[in-house]
C-alpha cells in the first residue's frame, strides 16, 4: 500500500492554507503530523480524509486518484478513519455499532429483511476483543466511558480491514494513563495487519514514543520528514516550535 | 396596468407585509431563542384579535392596542411557565405536541367566551378615511400599518442590540450550548422571550381587527403564514422575517394585481420551496454554530418480550374481531387500521430516520387521490387501483425527498410543509382531474369487499401486513444503516454508508407506506377530497407519533388508535370536544413524556 | 267482541307510540358555529311542536345529533356511525358541499334517506344526484337566478366578479355568467377574482377590481370574506355609483356582523326576518324567540324546516324504511315560515325559495329593504337539462 500526496494546495479567500504539501506513507509505517496552530494539518488531513477538495494537487492511494473523493468511497478503498470526538452510533449498543460497520463494508445494507442483529455475530465479536470491549458488547454504546468510546471507534474502523488508519488527535480529551494504552493498541493492531497509519496529535510524548516518521507542517508547507530522533534534532523545527510556543 | 395601480397595489403589499411581520417576528424570536415550534402562535394571534375587539369599544381602540399586547405578553409567559417549562428536557418535539393541544384550547376558549359570530373591530379613530393616490384611494390605516411594521423592526433591532437581555438572545440564538456555560439564568430568559414573542404577535392580531374580523379559523392561517416568513427569512433573523415579510407581501399584492390570484393559494409555499432548496437557511438565516445532535434513546426499537406479547395479543384480536364485533366497529377499525400504517409510515421518518416531516398527509392524499382517479376515471379495478396508491406516492416522495436532500431539522419540516401545501392547492384547484375543492366520490369497491366486514379484514391484512413490514425493516440491515445516518452522519459516511441516499429510500419508502394507507382510506370512505392531504391531517400524523411514543415501534399504532378512538368518543360526548382533546393531549404529554406505549416495555436507559 | 277490537286499538296505538323514529342530524358545529347554532336551535324548536302534537304520523322523533368535525372523512365516519349504532331511520344536516357529497355518496352506499339541509353545490341534486338524497336549502344555481332579473334590468354592460376560490363560488360565478349573458348578450366580464376561502387579501383585491372600471359587480364573498371586502371597498369607495349583486349577504348570519359598515343598495338573498309579516312567519318567529329568547337566523329556518321535511316524509310514508320514504319526499308539500314547498320528484330539491333586496341601514345595524319572496321552482333551468345533468 502507498499513499501519496502531492503538491496539495488548498486556499480560503486570501489565506493559503496548504501551499504544496507532498508526503508518502507506505504499509506498516505509523506517521505522525505535527505543527503549531494554524500550520494547515487539519486542512491537510481533511483533504486526505476526503472532507475537503483541493484546490490543486493529488492523493493517490494505491495508483488511484482520491483526491476530493467522498468519505464513504474512501472507506469501501480501504481508509479508516477515527475522529477528534469519538462518533459512533449513540443508540446502539456496542455489538451492533460492529455489525452495522461489517454489514456496510460487505455491501450488505441493501436488505430489508433480514436481521441485522444475526449478521457477523462472531466476527464482531472478534473485533470486540481485539480492541477489549469484549465483555461490553451489550451496553448501550452511550453509557461506554470515553476511554472505551475511543476503542469502539477503533474497531468501526477496523471492520472495514482498512489499508491505511486515518487518526485525527486520536488521544484528544484522554488522561495520560489511557492515551498509552490507547496508542500501544493502535500499534499492536496495525502491526499485525501491516496497517499503515497516519494521525495528527499535540502530545508530543505520544508522537515520539509511537510514531515510526514524523510529518511537520508550518503555515501551510511541509518543513521536515524524517525519524522522530531526526526530526527532534531538526533546528527549524526547534525554531518554530520554539517561536510560536 | 397603470402606474398609479402599481403603486397603490405596491402599498397594499407594504400594509399586508408590516401585519405579517409583527406576526411573524415573535414566531421568529421564540424559536430562535427556545428552538420550539410554537404552533400556539397564531392562536395567540387569533386571541389578540379577539381581546382587541371586546376591549376597543370600552377602552377606546387606540389604548386597546398595547393592552392587548400586554395580556398576550402574559398569556405567552403563562403557556412557557405552566406547560412548555416542564417539557424542557423531554424528547423533542413534544413541546411541539403540547403547542398543538393550546391551538385547540385556545379555540375552543375563544368560541366559548365570545361566541361563533365573526367580529369586525372598529374603524380606527382618527384614521378611518383614505389618501388619494393616483387614481385610487388608499385608507389611512393602511399607511399607518406601513409605518408600524418598520417601526417595530428598528425598536426591535435597538433591544436586540442595545440592551443586556437583547444580548443574551442573540447569543442564545446564535449558540444556545455557549449561552448556558456563560451562566445565564436559561429559564427566565425563555420566560421573557415567549412573553416578548407573544405581545407581538398580541400587537399583530390587535392592530388587525380594523381590516379583519376576529374569527375561528384565524388561528391556522396565521400560523401557516408566519411560519413560511420565519422560514423564508432564516430562523431567528428579525432582519430576515422583515425582508421575507416583505416579499411574501408583495408576491401576493402582485399576483392579485395580475390576474394570477388563484395562485394566492400555494405562491408563499412555492417562495418557500424555493428558499429552502436554493438557501436552505433562509434569506438571511446563517447555519447553525453546531450540529445539533440528534440523540434518541431508541433501545433499538427492538420489541422485548412484553411489547411482542401485547402486540400478538392484540393482533389475534383484531384479526378475530369481524366474527363478533358490531358493524361500526369495523368501520372505526378499518380506520384505526388505515392510520396506524400512515403513523407506522410517518413514524419511520421520524424515529429511525430522524427527518421531521410537518407534511406527510401529501403521500396520505396522494396515494387517496391516484387510487381514486384510476378507479373512477380510468376505470380500474379496486385491486389494481389500490396498488397504484403506494406506486403514485412513491414517485412523489422520491421527487419531494431528492429536494429535500440537503436539508435537517426544522428547515427539512418545512419544505415538507411548503411541498404539501403546493400539493394540496393543486388537488383543491385541478377541478377537471382531482374534482376541485369537492373532491372525489363514488369510490367504492365493488363486490366482496363492499361489505364493511369483509373490507376491515382486507384493511386489516394490508395496513397490518405493511406494519409488520416496517417494523421488520427497522432492524434490517437497511434499517441499521439508516438509524446510524441519524446518530452521527460524519461516522456513518466514513464506515461506507451513503447517508443522503440511505435517508432518500428512507423517504420514498415512508411515502410509499402513507400512500398505501391513503388508498385504504378512500376506498374505505368512498370519497376523498383535498382535506386528505392537508397539514391539519400531517399534524394529526405526528400527534399520533408522538402521543403513542416516538422511542417505540408500538407508538404509533397505539397513537392513531387512541387519537382516533378519543375524536370519536369525545367528539359525540363533549360539546367543547377540540378543547377536550387539547385537554387530555396535554395532559399525556405531561404525565407520560415517553408516550403510552411507553407505559410497557422497557424504559430507555 | 266489542272488548277484543278495543284491545287490539289500544295496542296497536301504543305499539305505534312506542316506536320512536330516529333522524340522525350531523354537521360542523365546530367549524361554522355562527351558522350552525341556530340551526341546531330551529331543529329542536320543531322537534319540540312535533312532538308536543303527538308525533309524525304518530311517531315520536328523536333527533341523534352528530358533530361531523368538519371534514368529509370524519364526516363519513359520524354518518356510519349513525346509521349502524344509532339505526337511525334518516340522515340529516352538513354544512360544507363536500362534506355534503361525501355524506350523499355514502347514504347511496348504505341505502339510507339523506336529507342534505344546507349545503348548496348544484352537484348534490344534479350531476353527483342519487336516489337516496334530497335537499331543502335552495341551491347555489337557484340563488343566482334569482338576482338575475334586477341584474339584467340594469343593462350595465362591464360587470367584475369576486368569489371564494372553491366549488360553490366558482359554481355561482359560472351560473352569474351564464345566466347575465343569456338575458343580455352584450355583456362583458372585464375582471374575475378568485380569492382563497376565508383569506381575501381584501386591498389588494379591491384595488384589481377598481383597477378594471367595471360598471358592476357580482360577488359570492360572505363571513370573514364579506366584512373585509365591504370594509375595504366602502374606505377605497370602489362601491361608489356601481351596484353590487351578492349572494347571501342579506341573511342575518352574514349582514349582521357588518353593521353600520352595511353597504346600501346593494341586491342581495337573504332573511329579512324582522320585515316579513305572514301569519306563517309570524308564528315561528314568536315560537323561536319564546323558546330561544333570540331572533332567527336564515339557519333557524332551514333546521326547522328540515325536521318537518322530515316529519312529513314519515308522516305520509306511514313509518320509516328507506323506499317509503323516498317515495313519500317525492313531491312532498311542508309547510314552512316563507311558504309551502315541494320536494320535486325531478331532481329531490325542494322549492324553497328566499327574498331578495337590497341592504340599508337602520340604527345602525344592516337590514333588507324593497324585498320580495322569489318561489324556488320559479328559479329552476328546464326539466330536460336537469335530467341530462342527471344522467337518467
Amino acid at each position: 500500500m502507498k499513499l501519496e500526496v502531492r503538491e496539495l494546495r488548498k486556499s480560503y479567500g486570501a489565506f493559503a492554507a496548504l501551499r504544496g504539501v507532498s508526503f508518502e506513507v507506505r504499509s506498516g509505517e505509523r506517521v505522525a503530523m505535527i505543527g503549531p496552530n494554524g500550520a494547515g494539518k487539519s486542512t491537510c488531513f481533511n483533504v486526505v480524509n476526503g472532507q475537503l477538495r483541493p484546490d490543486a494537487g493529488t492523493v493517490r492511494l494505491d495508483d488511484i486518484d482520491v483526491s476530493g473523493r467522498a468519505p464513504r468511497h474512501l472507506a469501501r478503498l480501504g481508509i479508516g478513519r477515527t475522529f477528534q470526538t469519538a462518533e459512533t452510533f449513540a443508540s446502539m449498543s456496542v455489538r451492533e455499532n460492529v455489525q452495522l460497520a461489517l454489514l456496510s463494508h460487505r455491501g450488505r445494507c441493501g436488505s430489508l429483511v433480514a436481521n441485522a442483529r444475526c449478521a457477523f455475530v462472531a466476527e464482531a465479536q472478534a473485533l470486540l476483543e481485539r480492541v477489549g470491549l469484549a465483555a461490553q458488547a451489550d451496553r448501550a454504546s452511550a453509557s461506554l466511558a470515553y476511554a472505551d468510546l475511543k476503542r469502539l471507534e477503533l474497531a468501526l474502523a477496523l471492520a472495514g480491514e482498512p489499508k491505511l488508519l486515518l487518526m485525527d488527535e486520536p488521544t484528544a480529551g484522554m488522561a495520560p494513563q489511557e492515551r498509552s494504552e490507547l496508542m500501544r493498541l493502535v500499534v499492536e493492531l496495525a502491526e499485525r495487519d501491516s496497517t499503515a497509519v497516519l494521525f495528527t496529535e499535540h502530545d508530543m510524548d505520544v508522537v515520539f514514543g509511537f510514531a515510526t516518521r514524523v510529518l511537520v507542517l508550518h503555515a501551510g508547507a511541509l518543513i521536515a520528514s524524517g525519524t522522530p530522533e531526526a526530526v527532534r534534532a531538526d533546528p527549524r523545527v526547534r525554531e518554530v516550535y520554539l517561536g510560536s510556543a | 396596468m397603470s402606474a398609479s395601480a402599481v403603486l397603490l397595489q405596491f402599498l397594499n403589499g407594504l400594509a399586508g407585509a408590516s401585519s405579517l411581520f409583527l406576526l411573524a417576528s415573535g414566531l421568529s424570536l421564540i424559536f430562535g431563542v427556545t428552538r420550539v415550534v410554537n404552533f400556539a402562535h397564531g392562536s395567540l394571534y387569533m386571541l389578540g384579535m379577539y381581546l382587541a375587539v371586546f376591549l376597543a369599544p370600552r377602552i377606546g381602540f387606540w389604548p386597546a392596542l398595547p393592552v392587548t399586547a400586554l395580556a398576550l405578553a402574559f398569556v405567552g409567559a403563562a403557556a412557557e411557565l405552566v406547560v412548555l417549562r416542564r417539557l424542557r428536557h423531554a424528547p423533542e418535539l413534544l413541546q411541539l405536541l403540547a403547542t398543538f393541544a393550546l391551538v385547540l384550547l385556545a379555540r375552543d376558549f375563544a368560541l366559548w367566551t365570545w361566541g361563533p359570530e365573526d367580529m369586525l373591530g372598529p374603524r380606527p379613530p382618527g384614521l378611518s378615511g383614505a389618501f388619494e393616490v393616483g387614481n385610487g384611494r388608499f385608507p389611512e390605516y393602511d399607511a399607518f400599518l406601513c409605518l408600524l411594521g418598520p417601526s417595530v423592526f428598528v425598536a426591535l433591532t435597538l433591544v436586540l442590540r442595545r440592551t443586556r437581555w437583547g444580548v443574551l438572545v442573540r447569543a442564545a440564538t446564535e449558540d444556545r450550548e455557549m449561552t448556558g456555560a456563560l451562566g445565564v439564568n436559561e429559564r427566565w430568559l425563555f420566560t421573557g422571550v415567549f412573553a416578548v414573542g407573544a405581545a407581538l404577535a398580541g400587537l399583530g392580531g390587535a392592530t388587525a381587527i380594523p381590516r379583519e374580523p376576529a374569527s375561528l379559523g384565524v388561528d391556522l392561517a396565521a400560523i401557516a403564514d408566519a411560519f413560511v416568513v420565519v422560514v423564508v427569512g432564516g430562523l431567528g433573523s428579525i432582519p430576515g422575517a422583515f425582508l421575507a415579510a416583505l416579499v411574501v407581501g408583495e408576491v401576493k399584492a402582485f399576483c392579485i394585481a395580475l390576474g394570477l390570484e388563484r395562485l394566492v393559494l400555494g405562491v408563499e409555499f412555492i417562495v418557500m420551496a424555493i428558499v429552502l432548496v436554493g438557501r436552505p437557511w433562509g434569506l438571511l438565516g446563517r447555519p447553525p454554530a453546531r450540529a445539533v445532535p440528534r440523540r434518541m434513546d431508541d433501545a433499538g426499537f427492538a420489541l422485548d418480550g412484553r411489547e411482542r406479547l401485547l402486540a400478538s395479543v392484540a393482533a389475534a384480536l383484531l384479526l378475530l374481531a369481524p366474527l363478533v364485533a358490531s358493524e361500526y366497529s369495523m368501520v372505526l377499525l378499518t380506520e384505526i387500521a388505515v392510520l396506524a400504517l400512515f403513523a407506522a409510515s410517518l413514524h419511520l421518518l421520524l424515529g429511525p430516520g430522524g427527518m421531521v416531516s410537518f407534511g406527510h398527509a401529501a403521500y396520505f392524499g396522494i396515494g387517496a387521490y391516484a387510487a381514486g382517479i384510476l378507479l373512477l376515471k380510468e376505470g380500474w379495478p379496486a385491486w389494481a387501483a389500490l396498488a397504484a396508491a403506494p406506486a403514485a406516492s412513491f414517485a412523489a416522495a422520491m421527487i419531494a425527498g431528492a429536494l429535500c436532500a440537503r436539508l435537517s431539522d426544522v428547515y427539512l419540516a418545512m419544505l415538507t410543509l411548503a411541498l404539501a401545501q403546493i400539493a394540496w392547492s393543486i388537488a383543491y384547484q385541478w377541478d377537471s382531474l382531482t374534482g376541485g375543492s369537492n373532491g372525489l366520490i363514488g369510490l367504492w369497491p365493488k363486490g366482496a369487499l363492499a361489505d364493511v366486514h369483509a373490507y376491515y379484514s382486507a384493511a386489516l391484512a394490508l395496513a397490518g401486513g405493511a406494519i409488520l413490514f416496517i417494523w421488520r425493516a427497522v432492524g434490517s440491515p437497511f434499517g441499521f444503516a439508516l438509524r446510524a445516518s441519524r446518530d452521527s452522519q460524519a461516522r456513518a459516511e466514513t464506515v461506507g454508508i451513503d447517508v443522503r441516499a440511505t435517508q432518500w429510500i428512507a423517504f420514498s419508502a415512508a411515502g410509499l407506506f402513507a400512500g398505501l394507507a391513503g388508498g385504504l382510506y378512500a376506498f374505505s370512505k368512498g370519497s376523498i377530497s383535498p382535506e386528505s392531504l392537508d397539514v391539519t391531517r400531517s399534524v394529526d400524523g405526528l400527534v399520533m407519533v408522538l402521543l403513542g411514543g416516538v422511542q417505540s415501534l408500538l407508538g404509533p399504532p397505539v397513537g392513531a388508535a387512541l387519537l382516533t378512538w378519543l375524536q370519536d368518543m369525545l367528539a359525540r360526548e363533549v360539546p367543547y370536544w377540540r378543547a377536550a382533546i387539547g385537554a387530555t393531549v396535554l395532559a399525556l404529554v405531561l404525565l407520560l413524556p415517553q408516550g403510552v406505549a411507553g407505559l410497557v416495555g422497557r424504559r430507555p436507559q | 267482541m266489542r272488548f277484543c277490537l278495543y284491545l287490539v286499538l289500544t295496542l296497536s296505538a301504543a305499539s305505534l307510540q312506542a316506536q320512536t323514529i330516529k333522524l340522525g342530524e350531523l354537521n360542523s358545529y365546530k367549524v361554522f358555529p355562527a351558522f350552525l347554532e341556530p340551526y341546531k336551535k330551529g331543529m329542536e324548536l320543531a322537534l319540540e311542536e312535533i312532538n308536543a302534537k303527538g308525533g309524525a304520523g304518530g311517531h315520536k322523533l328523536e333527533l341523534v345529533i352528530r358533530d361531523d368535525g368538519g371534514t368529509p372523512g370524519d364526516a363519513v365516519r359520524v354518518a356510519e356511525e349513525l346509521i349502524a349504532r344509532e339505526k337511525v331511520d334518516l340522515l340529516m344536516g352538513t354544512f360544507a358541499s363536500n362534506v355534503g357529497l361525501a355524506v350523499a355518496n355514502l347514504a347511496n352506499q348504505r341505502k339510507v334517506v339523506f336529507l342534505a339541509s344546507e349545503p348548496l353545490t348544484d352537484k348534490l341534486v344534479w350531476e353527483d344526484g342519487n336516489p337516496y338524497t334530497f335537499r331543502l336549502r335552495p341551491s347555489t344555481y337557484m340563488q343566482v337566478a334569482m338576482l338575475i332579473p334586477e341584474a339584467a334590468k340594469l343593462r350595465k354592460k362591464r360587470w367584475a366578479l369576486v368569489y371564494p376560490n372553491y366549488e360553490y363560488g366558482q359554481s355561482a360565478a359560472a351560473s352569474f355568467k351564464k345566466l347575465l349573458a343569456r338575458a343580455q348578450p352584450d355583456v362583458e366580464f372585464v375582471a374575475e377574482q378568485a380569492t382563497p376561502l376565508n383569506k381575501i387579501d381584501a386591498g389588494a383585491v379591491t384595488q384589481a377590481l377598481a383597477d378594471a372600471k367595471p360598471d358592476a359587480i357580482f360577488s359570492a364573498l360572505f363571513a370573514v370574506d364579506l366584512q373585509k371586502f365591504v370594509r375595504e371597498g366602502n374606505t377605497r369607495r370602489l362601491f361608489a355609483g356601481r351596484p353590487v349583486f351578492n349572494l347571501l349577504a342579506g341573511e342575518p348570519e352574514y349582514l349582521d356582523p357588518l353593521k353600520d359598515e352595511t353597504p346600501e343598495g346593494w341586491w342581495v338573498t337573504g332573511y329579512p326576518w324582522k320585515e316579513i309579516d305572514t301569519p306563517a312567519h309570524r308564528r315561528f318567529r314568536d315560537a323561536y324567540r319564546k323558546r330561544w329568547n333570540d331572533y332567527p337566523r336564515a339557519g333557524s329556518v332551514v333546521g326547522y324546516t328540515a325536521v318537518y321535511s322530515a316529519a312529513g316524509a314519515i308522516a305520509k310514508a306511514g313509518g320509516a324504511g328507506a323506499d317509503r320514504l323516498i317515495a313519500a319526499l317525492k313531491g312532498l308539500q311542508v309547510d314552512m315560515p316563507f311558504a309551502t314547498i315541494a320536494y320535486r320528484a325531478l331532481d329531490h330539491q325542494s322549492t324553497m325559495g328566499a327574498y331578495i333586496g337590497r341592504l340599508a341601514k337602520k340604527d345602525g345595524q344592516g337590514t333588507m329593504v324593497d324585498w320580495r319572496y322569489v318561489d324556488g321552482a320559479s328559479v329552476q333551468p328546464p326539466d330536460a337539462e336537469v335530467r341530462a345533468l342527471r344522467k337518467e
